[in-house]
């Protein structure tokens, strides 16, 4: 079955580019959703009796080296709906480039897709360098000025980080003579940590950590989240970024590297500073979007804190977050997305009282926000509860402060930016605005009644974890 | 292990492989620095068949310093040259932002041979793949990173096609 998350996808970019560009460009979109939404289908069932029975009968290729858990299935699906969600938005503006969006929503999916379930250094460098070379394309499709240079910047920045990933694989290769998840760290736990494994270990972790956007690791981030296409940079921020880097240090850390006390020390350290100087940089942003940004960078600084305490609370309490986060911030892109289109600017200053005009973008918002500030009884509350409580136990007291207090730098900025965007006196110009379209209120009320419902029904989501042994 | 005259080649020819590379970063000629770049291929080339990797050798010397070379050329042969006030616009800034990656690199040198009795890192490699033919690891072995690739090329072609056609359509 693991295989099929690779071949619906390239079926799906086979099938949408063979009629031709005038009919691919109208079908592309609806094709690229309905793999979206078969790949949820298929994410949420695959620990079912069906799948099982069915690969007894079929084996498809590559059975052995893709492998699904628990975790890998959380990914999937939620790639999938970001992914659905983005493909909606892009109907949001008249687009004359659907087709090769759609297609390189696929691709990107296909990358994704691989390198959740890889079990295998070298293949997780393959499909994290598909994922790559799609969303450099994606950012500069419409060949405008400021996305070809936040891709440009994404691109070197990411060179960099498979220079290093490349290193880290090569010394693997060479000390421990294999490249496989379980053989490597077979080797690790017999044979000891030696300096080789140590070097290999900061090269790898640099490289993710850049993918990651991890400060100090996050130049590239802002320019490209801001810079690009509006369906394009919801699926970085929701999805992209949060499977290159953090499902893979998450991964490697809990499979291949047994969590040291020195890796813990630095994963925390890493996360805190994320953490406080994301939120910090986004108080003083003024583009709508960079905000997001920077948020983002934050929010990403809590997932990498908690499952840097090595405790399988702390890694449930990172998986919850990774899953909440995704769901959250892809909401508040599409609300930035939604004011752009309909007023013609990102910068906050020129915008207000837009709640007036636009009520379901402006409610949908304030959902996104109080659940990225860990108000109840919103899933973000839940996750960062669980963070918290994960490292109270693990007794890193001061973790546990600064990501309490950082909660309420996450309320400050996002309370200034609805305030200047959404609330407050309408600003001139700006009477004859109006809701946004079907193709921006849809995916925003789908998101939005996932928080709200992860949310209220967080004791049912606490017994499905129960369930699996995560807690 | 290799052999001391082995050693000494291998110093000689590492030695030129950084100071092609070194060069095709800092030289101001695009042209240059393209055949700066192959030059470090065709070094690697003869590092990797005195390693023992014929094979590896053989794909590095003809996409690395062939293919990306002409690719490289032909592309440069389509730009116009600067003026020389912009050329020497070019070269105040690029000697500022450039000037710590000499020290850099010594740095980084001095620091490897320091650690280096304590690193081991002369690894006598472990025989990954050892006995295998090259069929066998391509399609059996790591069949799947050959669907990756397929993936890589499938996304490169819609690279090309999104950023270098349709020139007007902005």
């Amino acid at each position: 079955m693991p295989a099929l998350f690779l071949l619906i996808p390239l079926l799906g970019v086979i099938i949408i580019n063979l009629p031709g560009r005038k009919i691919g460009n109208r079908m592309a979109v609806w094709a690229a959703l309905a793999v979206a939404i078969i790949q949820i289908g298929m994410a949420v069932t695959s620990g079912s009796m069906v799948w099982q029975g069915l690969a007894q009968v079929v084996s498809l290729p590559f059975g052995a080296s893709l492998q699904i858990d628990l975790f890998t299935a959380v990914v999937l699906a939620t790639t999938g709906l970001i992914a659905a969600m983005s493909l909606i938005l892009d109907k949001n503006a008249e687009n004359p480039r659907s087709l090769y969006f759609g297609s390189l929503v696929l691709v990107t999916m296909m990358g994704m897709n691989g390198v959740v379930m890889v079990r295998d250094i070298f293949s997780l460098y393959v499909f994290l360098e598909i994922t790559a070379v799609a969303s450099f394309v994606l950012i500069s499709i419409n060949k405008e000025r400021d996305p070809l240079e936040g891709a440009f910047k994404y691109f070197v920045m990411s060179a960099v980080a498979t220079v290093l990933i490349l290193a880290a694989i090569a010394i693997l290769l060479l000390t421990v003579g294999s490249v496989g998840f379980k053989a490597v760290a077979d080797n690790l736990s017999a044979g000891g940590v030696s300096p080789q494994v140590i070097v290999a270990l900061i090269l790898f972790i640099a490289g993710l950590s850049i993918k990651a956007g991890l400060i100090p690791f996050h130049a590239w981030l802002p320019d490209a989240y801001s810079s690009a296409p509006p369906a394009v940079s919801m699926l970085l921020a929701g999805i992209i970024t949060k499977v290159t880097g953090v499902y893979t240090i998450m991964r490697l850390i809990t499979d291949v590297f047994s969590i040291s006390s020195i890796m813990k020390t630095a994963f925390m350290v890493l996360g805190a500073v994320s953490i406080v100087i994301g939120a910090l940089a986004a108080m003083r942003q003024d583009d709508f979007k960079r905000m997001l940004a920077y948020s983002s960078i934050s929010q990403v600084g809590y997932i990498i804190l908690s499952a840097g305490l090595g405790t399988p609370l702390g890694f449930a309490a990172a998986l919850l977050h990774f899953f909440n986060h995704a769901t959250f911030k892809s909401l508040l892109f599409v609300n930035a997305a939604a004011v752009e289109s309909r007023s013609g600017t990102r910068q906050m200053s020129r915008l207000g009282g837009l709640a007036s005009k636009m009520p379901i973008t402006g409610g949908t918002s304030v959902v996104g926000f109080l659940s990225t500030a860990g108000v109840p009884p919103l899933s973000g509350f839940w996750s960062k509860l669980l963070i918290v409580i994960a490292l109270w136990q693990a007794g890193a007291y001061f973790y546990a402060v600064v990501a309490v207090l950082a909660s309420i730098l996450t309320l400050a900025y996002f309370l200034i930016m609805q305030r200047r965007v959404f609330f407050g006196k309408l600003r001139e110009g700006l009477e004859s605005i109006r809701e946004a379209g079907a193709a921006a209120v849809v995916p925003s009320l789908i998101l939005a009644g996932i928080t709200v419902l992860v949310g209220l029904l967080f004791p049912l989501v606490l017994l499905l974890m129960q369930s699996q042994g995560l807690i | 292990m290799l052999d001391s005259s082995m050693n000494v080649w291998m110093v000689i020819l590492l030695s030129l492989l950084l100071l092609s590379a070194v060069f095709a970063v800092m030289i101001r000629d695009l042209l240059k620095a393209a055949i700066a770049l192959a030059a470090v291929s065709v070094v690697l080339t003869v590092i990797m068949f005195l390693l023992g990797s014929p094979l590896a050798a053989v794909f590095e010397l003809s996409v690395c310093a062939g293919l990306i070379t002409a690719i490289f050329i032909s592309a440069i042969s389509l730009t116009k040259p600067g003026t020389q006030e912009e050329l020497a616009a070019k070269r105040r800034l690029r000697l500022k932002r450039f000037i710590y990656l000499p020290i850099l690199l010594v740095l980084i040198g001095v620091g490897l041979w320091l650690a280096w009795p304590s690193l081991k890192l002369d690894i006598a490699a472990v025989g990954t793949g050892a006995g295998l033919s090259v069929q066998q690891v391509l399609w059996d072995a790591r069949s799947l990173d050959i669907l990756g690739q397929i993936i890589i090329i499938l996304a490169g072609v819609f690279g090309v096609v999104v950023l270098f056609r349709g020139r007007k359509a902005r």
